[in-house]
């Protein structure tokens, strides 16, 4: 079914290589956390995924198709920041997708059609945790809460797949790990599949099934742009040994440390 | 003893402090004007209290001999008409045109270089051929304010437009909005408050273009009269028209942020304001 398939991609800007030579396979219903170091291409293979930036050279395929070339409904995401309408309330910010679906003139339901779409917004919200506040805007809500509105709000359209781009990357960490059990109830009650960039390794071992590190295998010390990242470990998370997590660590680190230099 | 730059006044303060320039030049007008009459009761240039008094009360309070009209308020509705007429079509355009040229890059290719030209040309340098094509009637005026005006809106709109965060953007398209609802429900509601604040903006300039006009060629309105009694140099009505124009602006302007406030409350809160 919802499989992605990666084979072969290239994403260059110009000379500068951001990726190079990926190969992946992900089954639909997996849970994907992306890890490496920052500026190795991470958000771009996000964006690829999303359709804002197309592969250089290769094949991406979902469903054995190759991913439509603009953002559309089958694929939700949400943003670190600015990703709910600062102009809506809570209910309003989840009705609008489906709002969109229903009425493709006004944008805009009313009556009876307006209040199923509410209902099922309210039911979204309750399971977010935010069904207190549906009538307060964005502005008066914490970053935490901010980000479960951004969730409830892609749920809405029920995507195959859900991007998250360091969703939790700006909160403080207790709320961090409210989130974390948050994104896994829904995990596994949607069957979706998820893809979540992170800068906390041990968040990418505790929430995913499939961790992907990014790195950059070879290195140019006088053109750092001469050669891309690619993907140095695919780990299936659930059979992993703790070991592996500062194996990673450290490459990580002396990775970072060489491109300091 | 605080830095000065860390003392607040009160809101006493704030109140005696924003008075005091309006008393100290209402008291050295009229110490001069007083020192002027003593020398010669006829001056004109600097009119008595009582010259003003009894100038708004002919203009404002007693209907003119020859057309029955009170003079001022007659000319207040003229030019309110010519002024809202003017604005609010240039509203219209720079939303639309504006809203256009900064969500869609086709649009942006092929409109926004004209537009570029045609801001820099000089409003008041066609108001002739505004006034062959459309004659000396009301429409030339109306038409020079839209002209005067309108590039300023449009520009500023497509620059709110493209301010937005990219991220509102796609996020609204993987919630499956085509460009029309995108543009109706997320781009338009989000620029409208900065719509408000460009039109506040471009208020001192339509006075500007409405006066001129109306100084050229006109048989009522604010700057016709002040341009008709500068001939009999009657300072004493010139000044309170004067005063009344800009407590007129000022009224503007105050309405049009408290209806942003208003209508869009969740503006003030979004930019950081209003806390």
């Amino acid at each position: 079914m919802n499989d992605i398939k990666i084979k072969n991609l290239w994403k260059e800007y110009g000379d500068n290589i951001v990726l190079e030579n990926i190969n992946l396979d992900v089954k639909a219903g997996e849970f994907v956390t992306l890890v490496g170091a920052s500026g190795c291409g991470k958000t771009t293979f996000l964006k690829m995924l999303l359709g804002t930036e197309q592969p250089t050279r290769g094949e991406l395929l979902l469903n054995g198709k190759p991913i439509p070339s603009e953002p559309g409904a089958d694929r939700g995401i949400v943003f670190q920041k600015y990703s709910v309408f600062s102009h809506l309330n809570v209910v309003e910010n989840v009705m609008l997708g489906e709002e969109f679906k229903e009425s493709p003139i006004l944008g805009r339901c009313f009556g009876k059609k307006r209040q199923a779409i509410r209902e099922r917004a309210v039911a979204l919200l309750e399971k977010v945790g935010l069904d207190h506040a549906l009538t307060k805007y964005p502005s008066e809500l914490s970053g935490g809460m901010q980000q479960r509105l951004a969730i409830a709000q892609a749920l809405i359209k029920q995507p195959q797949i859900l991007l998250l781009d360091e969703p939790f990357g700006a909160l403080d960490p207790g709320i961090r790990s409210d989130m974390h059990e948050l994104i896994l109830d829904i995990w596994r009650e949607t069957n979706i599949t998820i893809f979540m960039i992170t800068h906390d390794l041990s968040e990418g071992f505790s929430l995913g099934t499939q961790l992907l590190v990014f790195d950059k295998q070879r290195h140019d010390p006088d053109q750092p742009n001469r050669y891309g990242a690619s993907i140095t470990y695919d780990i299936p998370v659930g059979r992993s040994r703790k070991q592996s997590i500062s194996d990673i660590q450290e490459k990580l680190t002396t990775q970072q440390v060489k491109q300091n230099d | 003893m605080k830095r000065i730059i860390n003392q607040r006044p009160g809101i006493l303060g704030k109140c005696i402090l924003g008075l005091l320039p309006f008393i100290v030049i209402g008291l050295v007008y009229f110490y001069f004007s007083n020192e002027r009459l003593a020398i010669n009761p006829n001056d004109k240039l600097m009119p008595s209290f009582q010259s003003f008094v009894n100038a708004i009360s002919y203009m404002a309070f007693e209907p003119n001999k020859r057309t029955g009209e009170y003079l001022l308020w007659a000319d207040t509705a003229a030019s309110l008409q010519r002024l809202g007429l003017g604005v609010a079509i240039s509203a219209l355009i720079g939303l639309v045109v504006g809203i256009m040229i900064g969500i869609i890059p086709l649009v942006r290719a092929g409109i926004a270089p004209v537009i570029t030209i045609i801001s820099l040309v000089p409003p008041l340098a066609i108001l002739p051929i505004l006034f062959i094509i459309f004659g000396l009637g009301e429409l030339s005026k109306v038409m020079l304010i839209v002209l005067g005006i309108t590039p300023f809106l449009i520009r500023d709109v497509q620059l709110r437009v493209m301010a937005l965060p990219n991220e509102i953007i796609i996020k609204a398209q993987t919630l499956g909005a085509n460009s029309w609802q995108l543009i109706l429900r997320v781009v338009l509601p989000q620029v409208l408050p900065k719509l408000i604040d460009a039109v506040r903006l471009s208020l001192g300039s339509a006075w500007l273009f409405l006066i001129a006009a109306e100084a050229i060629s006109s048989t009522e309105g604010l700057g016709y009269r002040i341009f008709l009694v500068r001939r009999y140099m009657s300072m004493d009505i010139i000044l309170p028209y004067v005063v009344w124009i800009t407590l007129l602006a000022f009224l503007m302007d105050f309405l049009l942020r408290r209806l942003s406030k208003s209508v869009f409350p969740w503006h003030s809160t979004d930019q950081g304001e209003g806390k």
